[in-house]
């Protein structure tokens, strides 16, 4: 098998043994699916009548990003419970196969999180165009690349659950700001481009930085 | 001890030319015909500004030394130039808000984007501390802030962008296409302000440091007698 052939099947590999837990176990999605539903419902009567869509639309950006801490915060649970982190690192494979096959067992979970929060929000609020759910997707790619990172950067401190939102958020504002733009702004298209940079520059840099987050 | 003396001759010369620069600005440095005294802040705030970035990238930079060819001693600098930025952020965000109040009549407005980039590094870099403090002493710890100190470096520019694209701009731009937008007099007095910043933020990393180096020396000392 070639190099790059090699490297993908050790990131399904991995990204397919977290699925595998979490279709076992149920530790994390339907924990993330009521979260984000009951979230809504909170807003619902956080916004004040007449509030307007756009308010709304923030709203939705906020259970976006805090249903994402939540995957999070377990994403590594895992490997440090049962002490597996050791042995990934010491498995013969690229060290950033870890984080990739990890972004990707995030992402999916949080997909499934945004597949049930997105008619949630159009039934409950406001209708949900093309250019907003383009937003959520790209942005939903920089969540998880970056929080994956992060989440295993918190695991390895004391505080873990405290410090991840504290590191997160900072690093969030810019995606908050690309996806409510893509939803409300008539130049959605800006925000869409500014989303897929966000991605691209934040990807490489943890792809490129997550073997000395790990290694002892 | 050089190292210790050459910290205290560079304070005295931070000192001096801080006492210069407020002379100038306060003093020499003609009134702005639109803003009047208020404006006078700035030959203060924005050289923070500049530090403060300065600092952060600098930080980044010892960071990223760190990851390539290791050393210790890296670590502490790179902690030691993101604290100066801290502080320099710090300092920003209230220069800002003075001038804020004293130009548009309030503290804080979400549509300068300069203070809100600043909020946003502030909380990034302040989690920075959390994250250090919250770790193990030892190599893991010098590798992991120094991963979220190059972090740190890609968001500002990302930010700005993200904060440029949420608001519209308001904010006065001393520097554009066209060359600094003052007269002779007031660059100079800039200049001289912006150097009096970098030489004390320079002069606060070296006795940080100075006071790191020491604090391990003695706890190295301390185990070999224990």
């Amino acid at each position: 098998m070639s190099g790059v052939g090699l490297y993908a099947s050790d990131v399904f590999a991995l990204a397919r043994k977290d699925l595998r837990l979490e279709l076992r176990a149920r530790d994390t999605l339907p924990a993330m699916l009521l979260f984000v539903v009951a979230t809504l419902a909170v807003f619902h009567f956080a916004l004040p009548t007449g509030s307007g869509d756009d308010a709304a639309y923030g709203m939705l950006w906020i259970a976006i990003v805090f249903t994402a801490l939540l995957g999070l915060a377990r994403a590594w649970a895992p490997e440090r419970d049962g002490g597996a982190l050791d042995g990934l690192v010491l498995a013969p494979c690229d060290r950033s196969a870890i984080w990739l096959g990890k972004t990707l067992a995030v992402l999916v979970f949080l997909t499934a999180a945004e597949v049930v929060a997105l008619p949630a929000f159009a039934l409950f609020f406001a209708p949900i165009g093309l250019v907003a759910v383009a937003g959520v997707v790209l942005a939903s790619v920089g969540i998880c690349a970056v929080g994956s990172l992060l989440a295993a950067m918190a695991a390895a401190s004391r505080g873990r659950e405290v410090i991840l939102p504290l590191l997160f958020l900072p690093l969030a504002i810019p995606l908050v700001v690309g996806g409510v733009g893509a939803g409300i702004s008539p130049d959605g298209a800006t925000f869409l481009s500014f989303l897929g940079l966000y991605d691209v520059v934040f990807a490489i840099l943890a792809w490129a930085t997550f073997e000395y987050v790990v290694t002892e | 001890m050089s190292s210790r003396n050459n910290t205290t001759l560079l304070a005295g010369g931070a000192a001096a030319l801080i006492g210069l620069a407020i002379v100038l600005a306060l003093l020499v440095a003609p009134q702005d015909a639109n803003q009047g005294v208020s404006q006078r802040i700035f030959y203060f705030h924005v050289p923070i500004a500049l530090t403060a970035y300065t600092c952060f990238g600098l930080g980044a930079w010892k960071a990223l030394r760190l990851l390539w060819v290791g050393g210790e001693r890296r670590d502490i600098e790179s902690y030691s130039w993101i604290h100066q930025g801290t502080i320099f952020g710090a300092l920003t965000l209230i220069t800002g808000s003075i001038w804020a109040k004293a130009s548009w009549g309030v503290w804080w407005d979400w549509r300068s984007n300069q203070l809100v980039l600043f909020l946003v590094l502030f909380l990034f870099y302040c989690a920075y501390f959390m994250l250090r403090f919250s770790l193990e002493e030892g190599p893991r710890r010098e590798r992991i802030s120094a991963v979220y100190a190059l972090f740190g470096v890609a968001l500002i520019p990302v930010s700005f962008l993200a904060i440029r694209l949420a608001s519209d701009f308001i904010h006065p731009t001393a520097f554009n296409r066209h060359g600094p937008q003052m007269t002779n007099s007031m660059f100079a007095t800039f200049c001289v302000c912006w150097a009096a910043i970098t030489l004390l933020a320079y002069v606060m990393y070296r006795v940080e440091l100075l006071g790191k180096r020491t604090d391990s020396n003695l706890r190295e000392l301390r185990e070999l007698l224990s």
